[in-house]
This record gives structure tokens, C-alpha cells and sequence, in this order.
């Protein structure tokens, strides 16, 4: 025993133990909570009004407004990297050796001492009941190896001790979805993008920095649509977009939720959806004191005269939500009228409140008839190399997860003596690396079998 | 016969079994514990009937969907799953007794499905981020997840009810021997945290087939992030640092108080992308 430490190996001890595995993933568990509790990613107003003043200076010391990117919680993350790393290099010399064993070996006395030993006696000659027992194992369990003396003969097989491997299986699984989640975080982004039908863009912003960042290639709108169930929820959102690249059009394909585009490493997601500004209305133009209507199609940033030479109406725009004295009336164009000798005025045209503009007490009232509704896509944009990995890193999981809980390394033991005249003794046990209590549902099942070999 | 009557059929006759159970369990009368089984499974059958016909009656209404959309169908899924995972249990290691701490949670989570006045049976039409085979593949992993860790929960009780002094006349002295319940305990367990590794794992799988994003830290995805590393650290404690008996039973308490808050808790305390169980 060396009494002396040196540094590097009181650090390779502080991470080769189970108890910071269990300490780290306990503090893990616990913080992680704190995400689900306090906002992530709001702005500084919304955590002042929330939490106060002096609280949201504790969140930005400790990061909790974007805990699962802060410092301290990447780095319990590293410190699981490392103890799993360190006790994995300590350990697999060892287990190395017990799966790959230059011969398999047993010890006759361990399997005599097991509690679920089971013994009985059978008239028969030794060497026939040997070699059907011998029969019975291989069948059953695997290669048999066996150990005469003049009086007695014992049977050994064993199965599934490549199984231990399968903690190492989950180990490394987890390892992989970290370096995956690294790559994706380092080389990857989320953007999104919202794009009116019929428009093209080339850029998206990214959700988190509001940086824009370019795709390689165009992305055109063409068309989008949304079906409704007759409850009023949507159904079905689907966008017809093509790809532009250096100019040219590349390929148009329909996206919907759950079925998005990819194109070199790039993927675009159906996420979303709104109202996109028209490029026209039909308006109708109600002279009050006559009640004579002119009706007229006009477009975004026209200029007409209004009827009887009264001056000039301008369409100015288009609001998805009109806010009317803290109300929202929905959708509505913006005009302006500027009369012949007179200041010009903004006015609101609401399309579902059609007397709304008569109100105003004017010469004309305005009211829009109808227009072509327009929608934008709202896409989500990402890209993300690391994914493989982490899918590789999915499916290892589940696999070493299989073999560490559904299989195990069990051997079994049958030691056959003779007794007295044409009595023979019959001891069976097994053992087992987990899993005991279905050994021990397994053994009676054998032991049945055994007995019956008469 | 339509799927509201077969479901209300079943929540009665677990009802029936669970009666069956606690009074085998009180009388000290296997036969009775038998006769549980056999009404248990009758339950089960009229649970699973439900589930079909709800599943049918949604294409005849057109919205064509699995029943897995909201928290009345996952509730009702919950009960099958636990009722389908114990009757194999018992069917395997033959312990009737132990339905005592199973049955009532099965009977509990359908009778609150039909109860609550919170929870709507109505038959919903899907948002289209749901349309998804990936949808089918997370509820049923997530819920035999759940179930797992249910029934370890309940075996866990155990550890507490049971006198430790072998020689008490107590009725709970005729629960199976401590080695049985520690490897049913364990096994309950490891089952539950094979299908919740999967549930998180088809979650993450279609959340990046919708959003493109496999990890968003949402709520119910944290969360059962956090009840994954609480039944990670029952296994570590148990292999590596050999606990057992009423402290690792603690553990597995725990950790179904995590699935409880990850199946409830998020949904009416918290806000995030996961409209349902
Ligand atoms: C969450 C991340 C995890 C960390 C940081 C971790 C870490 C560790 C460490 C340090 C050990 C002891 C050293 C060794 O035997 O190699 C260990 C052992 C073990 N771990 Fe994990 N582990 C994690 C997840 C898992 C999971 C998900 C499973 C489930 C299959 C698992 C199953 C085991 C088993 C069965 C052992 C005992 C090994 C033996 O019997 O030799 N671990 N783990």
C-alpha cells in the first residue's frame, strides 16, 4: 500500500468512484428543474415583471435564464464525461479479461455452496445419464466441458459472457449523444424564416443570436395552404416551395408538419403560419350624403381620386391585427385621405366592421369588399451535422440497454456421483451476473427435465 | 356496444378486482386473490375492447387517429399498460398477493380518466405536429415505461407494509419472501427504464421530424429527463454500491413521484409543446 499520493492520482481517484457518478447525477436531477420553473430565453423586461428586480440579477449571475447553456451545468455534464471515461479505462482490463479468458475455468466447490443447488438421486449407469446430460446442456446452454474421476463426472456450461459488455454498450452510447449534441451546437443553428407567398429569400434568422445567415441557395414560396377540421382547428398546413440555386430553379417540393425538406444539410420545417400582407382590396366607396357607392379595386400604395373630384385616397397598407383603443379588430387596410384643400388623415378600415369607417362621420365612408387573402409560411430552418451521431448513439443505447438488463452471463453445473448398487446422485446449480431470481425459476424448469431423463 | 360503455364496464370490474385482492390480502384467502386475477383480466379485456372500438370510432367520426391524443385516452392507456404488465407478473412468478398494490392503481387511473371533471372523453381531432407514426411509438414506450416504474411503486410499498420481524401474525406478514419483492422490484424497474429510454428516444427521434430540433428543453421532455436519471441512479445504487431493501425502495418511490410530475405535474403546472399525458 502506498501511503503517498501524488496529485494525478488523487484525480484519477476523485473521478474513478460511483459515488461522483451518483453525486452528479443527483445534482443532474435537481437543477435541471430550475429550467422547467424560470423562463428560458425571455427578454430582461419579462423577468423583471416576473420575478422582480433584484431576482433577475441572481438569474443572470447563475445564468438561469438559459440554464441548460450556462457554464455550471455544462460542466457537471463534462465532469459525467470524465468519471465515465475514468471508471470505464479502470475497470476494462479487468472485465476484458473475464469476457476474453484464455481458458474457461470453474470452481467446482463455489457451485456446491450455491443456495439454489438442487440434488436427487436416479437409478441409471453413469456414462448414459453423462451423455444425456451432456446432450441436454449443449442444446440448451452451450459448449460442454467436462471433468471425470473413477466415481463421479461433472458437466459445465456456460452462455451469454460477452453479455457484460453491455454496460460499456450504454456507456459509450452516452458519450456519443454528447459528442453529437457538441457537433450540432459548434457547426450547427436554428433559424427560422417567414416568407409571403410568392417571395423568395435566401437568409433566416437565427432563434437565439437574431444573426441572419445564409442558406446557399433561394428558397421561393409558391403557394401555401391550411385546412381546417370543422371544429375550427387547423388540420393540415402545407407550403409548395422551390429551390433556387445560382439562379436557377433547382426542384419544387410540398412541405407539411412532420414532413419537412432536406437539402444539403439543411432542413426546412413546416412550423407555422399567418397573414400575409394582400396586394389589393376592393373597395367601396359610399358618398354619405347621396348614398351613391363607387367601387373600385385598388392596390397597396395607390393613389386615386376620390368621386366628384373630393381629393385623393391613398392605400397605404395592411395590419393583420388593428388595434382600435386597445381592441383588436382583426385585419385591416390603412388608407389616407388627403381632401382638396385640407390636412391629410389617417384612417383604419377594418374588413369584418364594415359600418366601422361611417362612424367617422366623413364624406365618404370606406368599406372593404374583399380582397385576396394571402398567407406567409413560417419555416423552420436548421442544420445540424452532429444528428448522426447522436441517432448512433440512440440506437446503442437501446441495444446495450437490452443486453445489460435481458441477458447474462450464467453457468451451470451438473456433478453426477455414484452411490451405492446403480444409484447415482445428481447436484445441479447455476450462477448467474444478474438476474437471479429467473435463474432460480429456470433451474426448477431444468430440474424437471433432468429428472425425467430416467 | 361503444367504446364509453366498454371503458365505464372496465373501471367497474377493476374496481371489482381490486375488492378481490385487498379483501384476499385482509381475509388471508388465496382463493379470493384467484378469483381477482380472473375478474382483473375480464376488466382488462373490456379496457382493451374500449381502446379498439375508440380507435374505430374515430375514423367513423373522420378524424382517424390511435387513441393516444389527449388525457382521457392516455389515462386510459395508462390502466392497460399497468393491467397488461402485472397480469404477466403474476402469471410468471405466481404471487398473487402482491395485487393488492397493483390492482388499485390500475383501477385509479381509469377511474380518474372517467371522474375528473377536468378531463374531457371527447374523441379530439389532431393538430397536425401529432400526425405521425412516431406519435403511436412514443405514447406506447413512454406508457410501458410508466407502468414499469407503476408497479415497481406499488412493490415498493411493500418493503414498508411487510414487518420485518418474520414471526408477526400482521396479514402482511403473507407477502412473498424479501429476495422475491427486491428482484420484483428491480425488474419492474429495469422494464420501466428500457421503455422510457425508447420513449424518450422516438420522442427525440420525431420531435426532429417536426421541428427539427431532437432536444428543446421543454418541460415534459426535461422531466423525464430528470425521472430517467433518477432511476439511473436506483441502478447505480443497486450495482455498484449494493443497496437494497427499504432505502433503494425509497429510491424507486422517488422516482415515480418524477413520473407522476412528469405525466400530471407538467401539464397543469407548467406550459410547453405537449398538450397531453
Ligand atoms: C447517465 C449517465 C451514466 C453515467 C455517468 C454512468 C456512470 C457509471 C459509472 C462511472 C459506473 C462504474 C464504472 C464501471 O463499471 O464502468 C457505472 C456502472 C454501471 N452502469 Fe452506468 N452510467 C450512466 C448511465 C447508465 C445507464 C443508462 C445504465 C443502464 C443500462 C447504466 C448501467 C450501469 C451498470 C449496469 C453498471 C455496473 C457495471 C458492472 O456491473 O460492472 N449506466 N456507470
Amino acid at each position: 500500500m502506498k501511503k503517498n499520493k501524488t496529485v494525478s492520482e488523487k484525480i484519477w481517484q476523485f473521478f474513478c468512484s460511483v459515488k461522483l457518478t451518483v453525486t452528479t447525477l443527483v445534482l443532474l436531477a435537481l437543477t435541471s428543474m430550475i429550467g422547467t420553473i424560470i423562463l428560458q430565453n425571455g427578454s430582461q423586461s419579462e423577468y423583471v415583471r416576473l420575478y422582480g428586480e433584484s431576482f433577475y440579477k441572481i438569474i443572470k449571475v447563475f445564468t438561469f435564464d438559459d440554464m441548460y447553456h450556462a457554464w455550471w451545468f455544462l460542466g457537471l455534464i463534462i465532469i459525467l464525461c470524465i468519471n465515465l471515461v475514468v471508471c470505464s479505462i479502470e475497470r476494462l482490463s479487468t472485465t476484458w479479461k473475464i469476457i476474453f479468458p484464455k481458458k474457461i475455468k470453474f470452481n467446482a466447490t463455489r457451485f456446491r455452496k450455491q443456495k439454489n443447488l438442487e440434488t436427487f438421486t436416479i437409478k441409471k449407469e453413469l456414462a448414459t445419464l453423462s451423455s444425456s446430460y451432456e446432450n441436454f446442456l449443449l442444446k440448451t446452454i452451450g459448449k460442454v466441458i467436462k471433468e471425470e474421476t473413477l466415481d463421479s463426472i461433472i458437466l459445465y456450461a456456460e452462455k451469454g459472457r460477452w453479455t457484460r459488455i453491455g454496460v460499456y454498450v450504454v456507456h459509450s452510447s452516452i458519450l456519443l449523444l454528447l459528442i453529437g449534441a457538441l457537433i450540432g451546437m459548434v457547426f450547427g443553428f436554428k433559424a427560422s424564416l417567414n416568407l409571403d407567398e410568392g417571395k423568395t429569400s435566401d437568409t433566416a434568422v437565427i432563434a437565439k443570436s437574431r444573426e441572419s445567415v445564409n442558406l446557399g441557395f433561394s428558397i421561393k414560396c409558391n403557394k401555401f395552404d391550411v385546412k381546417f377540421y370543422d371544429t375550427g382547428a387547423p388540420e393540415e398546413f402545407k407550403s409548395n416551395l422551390t429551390i433556387i440555386e445560382n439562379g436557377k430553379v433547382s426542384f419544387t417540393k410540398d412541405i407539411l408538419v412532420n414532413h419537412p425538406l432536406r437539402y444539403k444539410g439543411i432542413n426546412i420545417f413546416q412550423s407555422s403560419y399567418g397573414t400575409a400582407a394582400p396586394d389589393s382590396a376592393h373597395v367601396d366607396i359610399v358618398k354619405l350624403s347621396d348614398k351613391s357607392v363607387t367601387h373600385l379595386s385598388i392596390k397597396i400604395g395607390e393613389e386615386i381620386n376620390l368621386p366628384n373630384d373630393m381629393g385623393l385616397f391613398k392605400l397605404e397598407g395592411f395590419l393583420p391585427h388593428f388595434d382600435f383603443r386597445g381592441h383588436n379588430l382583426g385585419e385591416a387596410f390603412i388608407g389616407r385621405i388627403t381632401p382638396k384643400d385640407g390636412q391629410s388623415f389617417q384612417i383604419g378600415i377594418p374588413v369584418k366592421f364594415p359600418t366601422f369607417d361611417k362612424m367617422r362621420k366623413g364624406n365618404f365612408a370606406f368599406i372593404v369588399k374583399e380582397f385576396e387573402k394571402k398567407y406567409y409560411t413560417g419555416l423552420q430552418i436548421t442544420k445540424d451535422p452532429g444528428v448522426w451521431y447522436v441517432y448512433a448513439g440512440f440506437i446503442l443505447m437501446i441495444i446495450g440497454c437490452w443486453i445489460t438488463f435481458f441477458m447474462s452471463h450464467e453457468s451451470y453445473f451438473i456433478e453426477i456421483q455414484k452411490k451405492q448398487g446403480k444409484t447415482l446422485r445428481v447436484c445441479f446449480s447455476a450462477t448467474t451476473n444478474r438476474n437471479q431470481q429467473s435463474l432460480k425459476l429456470k433451474i426448477k424448469k431444468y430440474v424437471v427435465k433432468l429428472k425425467g431423463k430416467q | 356496444m361503444d367504446s364509453s360503455l366498454s371503458l365505464s364496464l372496465a373501471t367497474f370490474i377493476y374496481a371489482l378486482a381490486s375488492i378481490f385482492y385487498i379483501g384476499s390480502f385482509s381475509f388471508k384467502k388465496n382463493t379470493l386473490a384467484k378469483i381477482g386475477f380472473i375478474v382483473l383480466i375480464i376488466g382488462f379485456l373490456f379496457n382493451t375492447g374500449g381502446i379498439i372500438l375508440r380507435w374505430i370510432e374515430s375514423y367513423q367520426i373522420g378524424y382517424g387517429h390511435a387513441p393516444f391524443a389527449n388525457m382521457y385516452e392516455s389515462l386510459v392507456f395508462f390502466s392497460w399498460t399497468v393491467a397488461v404488465l402485472y397480469i404477466f407478473v403474476e402469471f410468471k412468478y405466481k404471487e398473487s398477493i402482491i395485487g393488492v398494490f397493483a390492482s388499485p392503481i390500475v383501477f385509479l387511473a381509469i377511474a380518474y380518466a372517467s371522474l375528473s371533471p377536468d378531463i374531457s372523453s371527447k374523441i379530439t381531432p389532431l393538430i397536425p405536429a401529432l400526425k405521425s407514426n412516431w406519435l403511436i411509438a412514443h405514447v406506447i414506450a413512454c406508457f410501458l415505461g410508466y407502468a414499469g416504474f407503476a408497479v415497481a411503486f406499488g412493490f415498493s410499498i411493500m418493503y414498508f407494509a411487510k414487518p420485518q420481524n418474520p414471526e408477526t401474525k400482521s396479514i402482511f406478514a403473507k407477502l412473498p419472501s424479501w429476495d422475491i419483492i427486491d428482484e420484483l422490484t428491480y425488474q419492474m424497474v429495469v422494464f420501466g427504464f428500457l421503455f422510457l429510454t425508447i420513449g424518450i428516444i422516438t420522442g427525440a427521434v420525431w420531435a426532429n421530424s417536426a421541428w427539427g430540433k431532437y432536444w428543446s428543453w421543454d418541460p415534459k421532455e426535461t422531466w423525464s429527463l430528470i425521472t430517467w436519471f433518477v432511476y439511473a441512479i436506483f441502478m447505480h445504487l443497486r450495482m455498484m454500491k449494493g443497496w437494497q431493501g427499504r432505502k433503494l425502495a425509497l429510491v424507486s418511490i422517488i422516482g415515480f413521484l418524477a413520473v407522476m410530475f412528469t405525466y400530471f405535474g407538467v401539464n397543469f403546472l407548467l406550459s410547453g409543446l405537449h398538450s397531453y399525458g
